[in-house]
């Protein structure tokens, strides 16, 4: 098992800032889920730590620094779709094989059966090739191959969102299961807040590039303090509650473009800002800050003027 | 609406054998010419210098005798060979240099305008100009004619590589702690050698007719050695006089040439139809088994399906079915969804009944009614019905908005068209319709392309779009799916509100049944082309009586689950839609499925309490669904 810690992580695209000054830790062998809508960050973030995206800001494993490529073979990503996370071209077998170091040959093929068999894939499979697998199947391909590289860290960016509900589950399991038996340190990234909460031990809320809430999973979804994290929870669909018609926690407005640098990047939208109470001004001037003093916080001024219990169980 | 039967193409024939026998051909002759001809090509003999065609002598003889058919024979391997290597080398150095310029952060800018300024010179210029720097000689043309190709190797193989490149595959592997030149040979060479190879190919030809050229102009192979070119050069000046000296050398050339450029084009053809070659057995479509009709007759109704069935024949014959037997109906103001995977055949209802099904697709039905209009048989009436009457909003937003049309264009178009309406009205009303779904600056926007507007905006025009024509219908194709969870609320918020205003009927697609069950009143699940269930919302979600609307309402994440057990998990895949089994289609994945699940298909049967369900064993009591551990296959 172990430990990740991120500080003040920055990613540039060209003129585009896509992570802010990101800093998480992870304690060995726990879950962070990272929710956030599309183009906050997450899948950012991931491709950072991974060697992907170039980046500033510190990452360390256990306190050593990530950045050799035998280091960052200890964090492992898993990407959302296997279509094309997996080549075509090559077999089961090889796509997994590709993970190892040091083996070859008959010790090769030994050692991929007994990842297959851990993903509980059927050892038959190792002759197929990608695309004569189900979704399914192939997901557990592309987490067989993170495996092999015996990583302590595993990050697994929207892994269920181009599964079928359930297949979904089956692979959400897995992972459940292998965090257990290997004792995986894991980041889940995901859309689906119920997923999310199911799957992790702790959760970071993004927006705009920023996490704007962070703590315990139960006590961000039980007690969330950021107006986001609120309008978040109240667009959770779910079966037969007729909630998403319901008035509460509505945004502000329908934009979708950040508010312009200076104060709260939410402040467009926010159902409690200037939006709908102009006196907030502090909210446009002032860029708010989370105070890293509680174990659960979150960056907005009025954050503790929300303490009573919303989301979908409230 | 069958499709066209499509004979042989006009010159199959042409690029189909004939090419490979005449490289089979060149290369026997590459072989085994010179120990053949060798010694006639060589033999001079004044006494016959100069001759023009005669039998002894089919193409005649040059100035010291020397029978111009063998030396044209004999100097198939030195044309050959040396093009051949031309090509080699060229296509070693552009691969190389594509490869660097895709995936060097730093090189790839300088060495893309380095490619960029090279390609825009006529390769045989660039052959010219280099066989002048390399110096005369074989070797020297072979190199300028190699150099001159390496840009345009470089410019496909950069293009080809960039889009390998970003693939997800060659990111894992980089993950993995592989280095560049693992992935080069590992993912992207083979990736790419399919086009790399055609061109190739081609330049095979090119480069026959470069060098010849070369050669031709005293640049290339050199006396006593000589290929096509060289020949060529030789009997240019007595071409009026003995014709056969020029004639032969050109044939060679011109047939070689376009062998390889109509093999290459052979190639292509063969991988592009491996490509799409059929990945399943041939299926032949059986009737499927009549279902019982829907409750009443569906008199009154909006929407009326019966039996609907929508098929796809490729062209070699094969038919899918992704749509197998569906059939229900939809009142007036009702809210219906349909819920099923991906590939259930969910959209393809839709369209059927929004007459989007195109060749080489096919709907049969029993019945297939829009109000009041037959849509078995359209004509310009029905056309009308529908373009007044039925709205649609799509999965992708931009998909239904044509780039170059102002969004305001879109939105007064139905209203002009099928109202009849002024443009100043339409536009006053689609101004109206724009502030209807709370989209700010409507004026601005009236003006602006799809471009301009974020997903959820093109989502909310494609709504106002469905408002302005007065619908009685809309239907929903996944219009949330690619939507952020705060922006699909306001889109379903919409969605209800505007519905309520209209009171138009609703069909609502979506693989979610959570996002389904808080819009409809009714929800229809299917599965591999069939409805399998259908029933009151508040019904199916309390008591499911199919076991796949179990399966999915009970793997359906919702918050708060317990974190100590494992979710409710089913494996396997949907058949689908060339798949011809003769019982249930979910057999395969069921808790539940016997030998008759297997043997017979399951008719869509009205249970006790008004529902419909198609499963010889449904759950009958309430509580009676799928254990975590029953339900994991
Ligand atoms: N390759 C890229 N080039 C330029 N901008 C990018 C690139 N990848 C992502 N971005 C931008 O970075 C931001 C964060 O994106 P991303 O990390 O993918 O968010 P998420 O995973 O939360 O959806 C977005 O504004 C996105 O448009
Ligand atoms: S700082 Fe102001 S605008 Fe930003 S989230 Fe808090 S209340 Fe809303
Ligand atoms: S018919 Fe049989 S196999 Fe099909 S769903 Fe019902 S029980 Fe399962
Ligand atoms: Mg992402």
């Amino acid at each position: 098992m172990a430990a990740l810690s991120v500080g003040d992580l920055m990613v540039r695209y060209g003129s585009v800032t896509a992570v802010r000054g990101v800093s998480f830790d992870v304690a060995a062998g726990s879950v962070l889920g990272l929710v956030g809508e599309s183009g906050s960050g997450k899948s950012t973030v991931a491709r950072a730590l991974v060697g992907l995206t170039p980046a500033t800001g510190s990452m360390r494993i256990d306190g050593a620094d990530l950045s050799s490529r035998q280091a960052r073979r200890r964090v492992q990503l898993v990407f959302q779709d296997s279509r094309s996370s997996l080549d075509p071209r090559y077999t089961v077998e090889q796509c997994v094989a590709e993970g190892l170091t040091g083996v070859r040959g008959r010790a090769a093929s030994a050692r991929v059966a007994e990842l297959l068999d851990l993903v509980s894939l059927d050892p038959a499979v190792a002759g197929s090739r990608p695309g004569d697998l189900s979704g399914g199947q192939r997901q557990r391909v592309a987490i067989a191959r993170a495996l092999a590289a015996r990583p302590d860290v595993v990050i697994a960016d929207e892994v269920t969102a181009s599964l079928d509900v359930s297949v979904q589950a089956v692979v959400l399991n897995l992972l459940r299961r292998l965090r257990a038996e290997l004792g995986l340190t894991m980041i889940f990234i995901s859309h689906n807040l119920a997923v999310v909460e199911y799957m992790c031990d702790d959760l970071a809320v993004m927006f705009d590039g920023r996490i704007v809430e962070y703590g315990a999973v139960g006590e961000v979804i039980g007690r969330p303090e950021h107006p986001y994290t609120r309008s978040l929870l109240a667009a959770v669909p779910e079966i037969g509650q007729r909630r998403l018609l319901s008035e509460s926690d509505v945004e502000a407005s329908a934009v979708t473009d950040p508010a312009s640098a200076g104060g709260c990047a939410y402040r467009l939208r926010c159902p409690i800002g200037p939006a709908a109470n102009p006196e907030r001004e502090i909210c446009v001037t002032t860029e708010p800050a989370a105070t890293a003093a509680h174990a659960h916080h979150a960056a907005c001024h009025f954050a503790r003027e929300l303490d009573h219990p919303v989301g979908p169980r409230g | 609406m069958t499709a066209a039967f499509r004979g042989p193409r006009p010159g199959r024939l042409l690029s189909g054998g004939v090419p490979l026998l005449l490289i089979l051909l060149f290369v026997f002759l590459s072989v085994a010419g010179p120990s053949i001809w060798g010694e006639a090509a060589s033999a001079s003999n004044v006494a016959e210098a100069n001759q023009s065609i005669s039998a002894a002598h089919w193409m005649g003889t040059d100035d010291l005798g020397r029978d111009i058919l063998a030396r044209t024979l004999v100097a198939t391997r030195n044309s050959l060979v040396l093009a051949v290597v031309a090509t080699i080398v060229g296509g070693c150095v552009g691969i190389g240099l594509g490869l660097l310029s895709a995936m060097s952060r730093r090189l790839g800018r300088a060495l893309g305008a380095l490619i960029n300024v090279l390609i825009a010179f006529p390769a045989l210029l660039l052959a010219i100009f280099f066989a002048v720097l390399f110096g005369i000689g074989s070797v020297g043309s072979v190199l300028a004619v190699g150099a001159s190709f390496a840009p345009g190797f470089a410019r496909i193989t950069q293009t080809l590589t960039a889009s390998v490149v970003s693939k997800e595959y060659v990111e894992a592997s980089r993950v993995l702690g592989r280095g560049p030149i693992y992935r080069t040979f590992r993912h992207i060479l083979p990736n790419i050698a399919e086009p790399v190879v055609l061109y190739s190919t081609i330049h095979i030809g090119t480069a026959v007719l470069a060098l010849s050229g070369l050669s031709f102009l005293g640049l290339g192979v050199q006396p006593p050695v000589y290929d096509w070119g060289r020949l060529l050069n030789d009997g240019l000046t007595r071409i009026y006089v003995t014709p056969g000296v020029a004639i032969a050398p050109s044939i060679a050339i011109v047939l070689a040439g376009l062998t390889f450029n109509l093999a290459g084009e052979r190639l292509s053809d063969l991988i592009a139809g491996r490509r799409s070659a059929p990945s399943a057995r041939r299926s032949q479509p059986r009737p499927a088994e009549p279902a019982p009709d829907p409750a009443g007759d569906g008199g009154g109704a909006l929407v009326d399906v019966r039996h609907l069935r929508v098929t796809y024949a490729s062209a070699d014959g094969r038919v899918t079915t992704p749509v197998r037997d569906v059939s229900f109906t939809l009142a007036p103001k009702e809210r219906v969804g349909i819920v099923g995977e991906s590939g259930s055949g969910k959209s393809l209802t839709a369209a059927a009944i929004a007459q989007l099904i195109e060749e080489p697709g096919h709907v049969e039905a029993e019945r297939l009614r829009f109000m009041d209009a037959d849509l078995l048989t359209p004509d310009d009436s029905t056309r009308h019905v529908l373009g007044r009457n039925m709205a649609m909003v799509f999965q992708d937003p931009g998909e239904a908005l044509n780039p170059a049309i102002k969004i305001g264009t879109h939105l007064i178009e139905p209203a002009v068209i099928h109202l009849r309406e002024s443009k100043p009205d339409a536009k006053r009303k689609a101004l109206d319709a724009l502030r209807a779904v709370a989209i700010t600056d409507p004026a601005r926007r009236f003006e602006q392309h799809r471009h301009e507007l974020s997903g959820g905006m093109k989502q909310r025009v494609g709504i106002a779009i469905g408002l302005m024509g007065e619908a009685r219908l809309l239907i929903a194709d996944e219009p949330t799916t690619a939507l952020d969870v705060t922006v699909q609320r306001q889109i379903l918020r919409l969605v209800d509100r505007l519905g309520a205003r209209t009171e138009a009927g609703l069909l609502f697609i979506s693989h979610d049944i959570a996002v389904v069950s808080e819009l409809c009143d009714r929800i229809i699940v299917m599965y591999a082309g069939f409805i399998v269930e259908e029933a009151a919302t508040a019904d199916l979600l309390e008591s499911p009586a199919h076991p796949y609307t179990s399966v999915l309402l009970a793997a359906s994440p919702r918050m708060g689950l317990d974190k100590s057990r494992p979710l409710v998990a089913i494996d396997g895949r949907m058949p689908g839609p060339d798949a011809d089994l003769p019982g249930c289609y979910f057999a395969a994945r069921c808790p539940r499925a016997d030998a008759t699940c297997l043997s017979d298909r399951p008719p869509l049967r009205e249970l006790a309490d008004g529902r419909r369900a198609a499963c010889w064993h449904p759950l009958t009591e309430p509580g009676d669904v799928p254990t975590s551990e029953g339900a994991t296959i």
